[in-house]
């Protein structure tokens, strides 16, 4: 019986990991591939050809719009986790008056199609002098993150034991001073999650970065990678554009190879409070 | 880094030695590959002999995101771009935000092809310059038209019983997933222009006529679509229902079917080193509907304009004459093989040597067909998208042509109410 | 810990805020003041767009020259010509984006909700690999959806796409697929799209409140004997509850605005268009950015009214104190 569901176990383990694997590691296979091969199907990489990976770099600025890409992304985070840390505990913690109308509200931004806000976000920007320029991006980032980022931390705020704080307050903390010490290392599980998914959904951001940038060197790698052509108007690059994936998500891969043990080290911090 | 100290060493140097008119104009011409570098060099030349400084913007790949970028900038009046690279159905709907060319562009006008300075033309003001041309093209695969010893097919029921008897003959072979025709069948502006084709070639018109007037429910139009709806699923995978332009260059150049209807741009693509079809591709106008009926390529093609909102209009204008004079378009087919909008070209020596098929697109452009895109104006957008679902609808056997015709006759007329804006 | 707590916004009786009255003072001030920035960022760059949206939808703005319009009131909404009604509340095509979007977001939530546990459950177990395995999870949501919705038709290809070719190989279907192409199988197939796509994102929002449970609550189930199960019915879903309901809110309020997956897949389809497809369609498209804003506006008090029933079906009180 044991051993069955070690083995029903590896087999769900085995499925998933497949099923989440399959298509990036046929992203892989077709970035070796080139010209009439991408036609057809392989399911091993006939040869370990890099051409597709020197054009990613070759024809663009490729590694300045990764880096653009590192900078929106830990910026949006960076403030992101800081306003929202903040507020979550306010939220979260604090008993005020219109609590659920601001929490409402705050959601009610995350409402509306991203199309619809587009062309007022357009004007806003245009109008700030921050057209493409990263701040802009940033600050129109900040717009799919921050709702999000207040209501997960907020949620996990409350489900922290009451009696955490009182010790502290007892011992005439100020409330900043609260959130430091006392909530920031137990909500580092929530926050590194968190604060992951915000830094993909700014990382994976297309509309914005391609409306409120112009320049090749002002760009994120969505709006680069969508903007690769062959050689002519309908031929689509395609083994350049499977390369072009293939290196930004390993960014992605090495961030969350790193992370993943902050959020092991949350559990033992959270479990301590009983 | 050096390259961009080099180019700003450039840059300064202009700046010094011509006088303090140079101006720097921002152009949107196509993003990469070998596009990219022809207009570069083009926009280069022009740089030199004028002392000004020329940046390209790269902008999306695909035509409908390239309109909305478009779209958001001029609504803004944002000057960041000053000449525009605009598809020919723009004009009308962009007309409001692109300066009068009529003036300067009207000397050189009448050297193009007639086709494509109606689709620059809005209310009778030239609002862009015509830059290079596009139609529809049939791709046949000639070494099995030698073994099966047929024609080139003249009308679509030559090409219809000619492409089945490939498929025939070829999965008997063994090559189950071989077929006979493939196309661009996808709910987008690709099936506007494809349907537009079987509809003219078969007499039934162009959607909207000259004047304006809804001309879609015909019996001819009647007649193109069943036909084309008699494909999918015998000659045509049913798959090609969601095909853009690669998907179905796909299924050709992995040597999967006879014959393809595609844009020019495949041709090079076929024919490249390394292309499983190399050798064995041919061109043709697009078929007939009948014995009366006439070959129609819906006609493609890219316009330059000038923003209304540049705040270096009259050197934006300049560039815009210079990239579509004669010296430079022919500069273009020879290197690029851009199709001209100049027809003295397509008789051209030296392009003929470069590039010999161009010369026998000269007659697929003068009778191509224009999408009612300037009779249209502002509307064009909508009728092409609710011409494309009616044809999706019978395309995928959800509706009878005659009855989706008749309904889109009255979507039409609605969108139409009091005139097209 | 739990009886003296005072529900929601209700008042604190006199005599205790009399004696706590400074320190709850002091603590509200904070409040506030740690909420200040979000929501002033938030009013900076969403109040103009959104209050924008809101009024075009009663002019007749056209993209074409944004700065001259007519307010018509409800008539983008609903509006009498001759007799005939028009406006968005006539069109079937509004209707059926409703619908599609609307099965879309059940279905897939659905799914990513089921997945998402049994993932999150398996990632919080302790085997060798499991750094590793959460890295794998991620990759879908980490790929740049415009890239990897291309990536998804270039796979399902009807005729070179390696999703057929497998099946076909293993024998399971007779015959290649048209995926995308057949309106009956289009809809399904961006819901396996999306969730392969977003599960991640509820399977890591699902670990990290799993993480955040104290751990001697198990210990002491598993000292009864009681079976796991029915461990994690009694034990584990109430306790994760409340971020469950979060993570499912968020993710059926991108769903609902499901927009470049069903964009890259089949396009302008009438068969599969979302509610943002449409929205699109009206604003750029057909530049009637007057009708678009009315959808854009519908969108929104249709997504509030499924938010506000889900939060209400899922308990969540937003005024509630600290446990």
């Amino acid at each position: 019986m044991k051993v069955l569901s070690r083995i029903g176990f590896w087999l769900l383990v085995i499925a998933i990991g497949l099923f989440a694997l399959f298509p990036f590691y046929y992203a892989i296979v077709s970035s070796f591939r080139s010209g009439a091969e991408l036609f057809s199907v392989a399911y091993l990489p006939e040869r370990f050809d890099l051409s597709n990976y020197a054009a990613v770099f070759d024809r663009q600025p490729f590694g300045r719009n990764i880096l653009n890409s590192i900078i929106v992304a830990g910026a949006v985070v960076a403030v992101s986790l800081g306003l929202g840390i903040t507020a979550a505990y306010a939220f979260g913690r604090i008993a005020f008056r219109g609590r659920a109308l601001l929490l409402m509200t705050i959601l009610a931004v995350s409402m509306f199609p991203q199309v619809a806000v587009l062309s007022g976000m357009f004007e806003l920007i245009h109008s700030l002098g921050l057209y493409n320029t990263l701040p802009g991006l940033i600050l129109a980032n900040l717009m799919l993150t921050l709702p999000f980022t207040i209501w997960v931390l907020t949620t996990f705020m409350r489900e922290l034991p009451k009696e955490i704080e009182e010790a502290a307050f007892v011992d005439g903390a100020t409330p900043w001073i609260v959130v430091r010490r006392v909530f920031l290392p137990l909500m580092a599980p929530a926050a590194v999650t968190t604060g992951l998914l915000a830094f993909i959904v700014s990382w994976n951001e297309f509309l914005f970065a391609l409306t409120f940038t112009l320049t090749n060197e002002r760009r994120t790698v969505p709006p680069a990678i969508a903007l690769m052509t062959g050689s002519t108007a309908y031929e689509l690059p395609w083994g350049t554009i499977m390369a072009a994936s293939v290196i930004v998500t390993l960014p992605i891969i090495a961030l969350v190879l790193v992370f993943q043990r902050k959020i092991v080290a949350g559990l033992t911090a959270g479990a301590v409070k009983g | 880094m050096p390259r961009l100290i080099a180019s700003l060493g450039l840059a300064a140097g202009i700046l010094a030695s011509t006088s303090a008119w140079a101006v720097e104009i921002s152009i949107s011409c196509s993003a990469l590959g070998k596009e990219y570098e022809i207009c570069k060099q083009g926009v280069d030349a022009w740089a030199k002999r004028t002392g000004n400084t020329v940046k390209i913007v790269s902008t999306p790949n695909s035509a409908t995101e390239r309109l909305a970028l478009y779209q958001q900038l001029l609504a803004a009046g944002a000057s960041d771009i000053d000449v525009f690279q605009i598809d020919v159905v723009w004009t009308g709907i962009l007309a409001d935000h692109l300066m009068d060319l009529t003036a300067k562009g009207q000397a050189d006008i009448d050297d193009h092809l007639p086709a494509m300075v109606e689709t620059s033309r809005v209310n009778g003001k030239l609002m862009a310059m015509p830059w290079f041309a596009d139609a529809g093209l049939l791709y046949y695969r000639q070494d099995l038209l030698d073994k099966y010893k047929r024609p080139v097919p003249q009308t679509w029921a030559d090409l219809t019983e000619t492409a089945r008897m490939i498929q025939d003959g070829e999965r008997k072979d063994g090559r189950g997933d071989f077929w006979g025709y493939v196309w661009q069948g996808r709910a987008y502006e690709g099936l506007t222009t494809n349907a537009l084709e079987w509809v003219a070639s078969f007499g039934g018109g162009a959607i909207v006529d000259d004047k304006g007037e809804i001309t879609i429910e015909n019996p001819k139009a009647t007649e193109a679509l069943k036909a084309a709806a008699g494909w999918v699923g015998t000659i045509t995978p049913e798959g090609v229902l969601n095909y853009t332009e690669e998907e179905s260059r796909g299924v050709f150049q992995a040597g999967n079917a006879a014959f393809m209807r595609n844009w020019p741009y495949a041709w090079a693509l076929a024919q490249g080193a390394d292309s499983t079809i190399k050798g064995k591709v041919g061109i043709a106008p697009l078929p007939k509907g009948g014995a009366d009926g006439r070959h129609a390529g819906t006609l493609g093609g890219q316009l330059l304009a000038v923003s209304k909102y540049s705040k270096n209009a009259d050197a934006a204008t300049d560039l815009v004459l210079y990239l579509t004079s004669q010296q430079e378009q022919k500069r273009r087919a020879v290197e690029g093989s851009f199709n001209p909008t100049i027809v003295a070209l397509y008789s051209d020596a030296d392009i003929a040597r470069a590039n010999p098929f161009i010369g026998d697109l000269v007659d697929v452009f003068t009778n191509a067909v224009a999408r009612p895109a300037t009779v249209t104006g502002q509307n064009y957008n909508k009728v092409s998208t609710e011409f494309f679902n009616a044809v999706h609808q019978v395309l995928s056997k959800r509706a009878e042509p005659a009855q989706a015709l008749n309904r889109l006759d009255r979507d039409l007329k609605r969108i139409k109410r009091d005139g097209w804006k | 810990m739990t009886s003296a707590v005072a529900q929601g916004d209700v008042p604190v009786p006199r005599r205790v805020r009399g004696r706590r009255s400074s320190l709850t003072r002091s603590r509200v001030r904070a409040a506030w003041l740690f909420i200040a920035p979000s929501l002033i960022i938030l009013a900076l760059i969403a109040g103009w767009p959104l209050a924008r949206t809101i009024w075009f939808s009663f002019t007749d703005a056209d993209l074409n020259n944004l700065s001259d319009y007519e307010f018509i009131g409800f008539e983008n909404y609903l509006a009498n010509y001759d007799g005939e009604w028009l406006g968005l509340l006539t069109d079937p095509d509004w209707w059926r984006s409703v619908w599609n979007t609307v099965w879309f977001t059940l279905v897939s939530v659905s799914i990513e909700t089921v997945l998402g546990i049994v993932v999150a459950l398996i990632l919080n177990a302790a085997f060798p690999g499991r750094g590793l395995m959460r890295a794998i999870i991620l990759i879908p949501w980490a790929i740049p959806t415009v890239v990897s919705a291309r990536m998804w038709n270039w796979m399902l290809h009807d005729q070179f796409g390696v999703i057929n070719d497998m099946l076909l190989r293993l024998g399971l279907i007779a015959a290649p697929i048209t995926w995308t192409a057949n309106p009956d199988t289009a809809l399904w197939t961006v819901v396996m799209v999306d969730v392969w796509k977003t599960t991640p994102f509820m399977a890591l929002l699902i670990l990290a409140a799993l993480q955040m449970l104290p751990g001697d609550i198990y210990e002491a189930a598993r000292v009864d004997g009681v079976h796991p199960v029915r461990v994690f019915f009694r034990v584990t879903l109430p306790l994760i509850r409340p971020a469950l309901i979060v993570a499912i809110v968020f993710r059926a309020l991108d769903a609902l605005r499901v927009f470049d997956l069903i964009y890259v897949l089949t396009a302008n389809s009438r068969d599969t268009m979302s509610m943002s497809v449409y929205a699109r369609q009206q604003l750029v498209d057909f530049q009637e950015v007057g009708l678009g804003s009315a959808a854009s506006t519908l969108i929104f008090l249709i997504i509030a009214l499924l938010v506000v029933i889900t939060l209400a079906a899922g308990r969540v009180r937003l005024g509630e104190d600290p446990r």
